[in-house]
């Protein structure tokens, strides 16, 4: 698998994306903080933690005993500058030439 | 359970994995005409030893949005070449990101396997908030670049093709 593969398959989880929602809103939690407003096991949630470390989505580093989760918003960002801007911007480009063409002809 | 407590993290991580050595990663960070070719550009001058200074000069770009001519000040903490980087570092192109002080930002280059390095960077953002918002990219819109992950996208396309991000 690519990493853009590993990146789609990690945010094609509810749960994943929830997770990232809570460590855009807050950086740098805890496993328990994490799991507690979550319907899930610690086992579950460590799951899917693993699966966005795997795509490169969450980096964990230690501060004391504790291990801290941050959001990586790299890999977003790499598929942001290589795939979807370059999709937008033909879409855009061709929505101006629709808009040049029917405002010449108007 | 009721209130637990949430310790504040002001920090923030980002990592790319790039496809370079160790060595062209250190001196794309720490050479000026690396430093000039990616991101927000401008020529970093460092005295690579403890208590060092470093100091990256606005591009011209950036003194045209109203860039005093150095954009970010600093110290060294520790540098071990191509591994480690630590400064201490304040960002000046606004005066309130400059009167909010110093903060810490932690270069690692790692080499993985496949001549794959991981490149990792934390900057932590005690008391920062201002520079928190540019850094985390949140400014973009106004016009103030995409910060640590706009920066590290565009390193990692110009040491892998050779090119910017268009």
């Amino acid at each position: 698998m690519t990493d853009d593969d590993l990146v789609f398959k990690a945010l094609a989880d509810p749960t994943r994306r929830f997770l990232l929602d809570r460590l855009y809103k807050r950086d740098g939690r805890t496993l328990t903080e994490l799991e507690s407003v979550l319907e899930m096991t610690r086992f579950g949630v460590m799951k899917h933690l693993r699966v966005l470390e795997e795509a490169g989505l969450v980096v964990t580093r230690r501060s004391g005993r504790e291990k801290l989760h941050f959001l990586n918003p790299v890999p977003i960002r790499l598929i942001h500058d290589r795939w979807i801007d370059k999709f937008t911007e033909r879409r855009i480009s061709a929505l101006a030439d629709l808009k040049h063409e029917l405002e010449d002809t108007a | 359970m009721t209130a637990m407590t949430e310790t504040r993290v002001a920090t923030q991580v980002y990592r790319v994995y790039i496809k370079a050595t160790p060595q062209a990663i250190w001196d794309a960070i720490t050479r000026p005409e690396w430093t000039a070719r990616y991101g927000y550009g401008g020529r970093a001058e460092f005295d690579l030893r403890a208590h060092g200074k470093y100091r990256h000069l606005a591009s011209a770009e950036m003194r045209a949005g109203g860039s005093p001519e150095v954009a970010v000040d600093g110290e060294v903490i520790e540098a071990d070449p191509p591994r480690k980087l630590v400064l201490n570092w304040r960002m000046l192109m606004d005066p309130e990101m400059a009167a909010e002080g110093f903060t810490r930002l932690t270069w690692e280059i790692e080499p993985t396997q496949g001549g794959v390095t991981k490149l990792t960077v934390t900057h932590e953002l005690e008391g920062t908030p201002k520079l928190a918002l540019i850094v985390g990219g949140s400014l973009e819109k106004q016009g103030a670049g995409g910060g640590w992950a706009w920066i590290l996208s565009d390193l990692k396309t110009l040491l892998e093709t050779g090119k910017r991000l268009d």
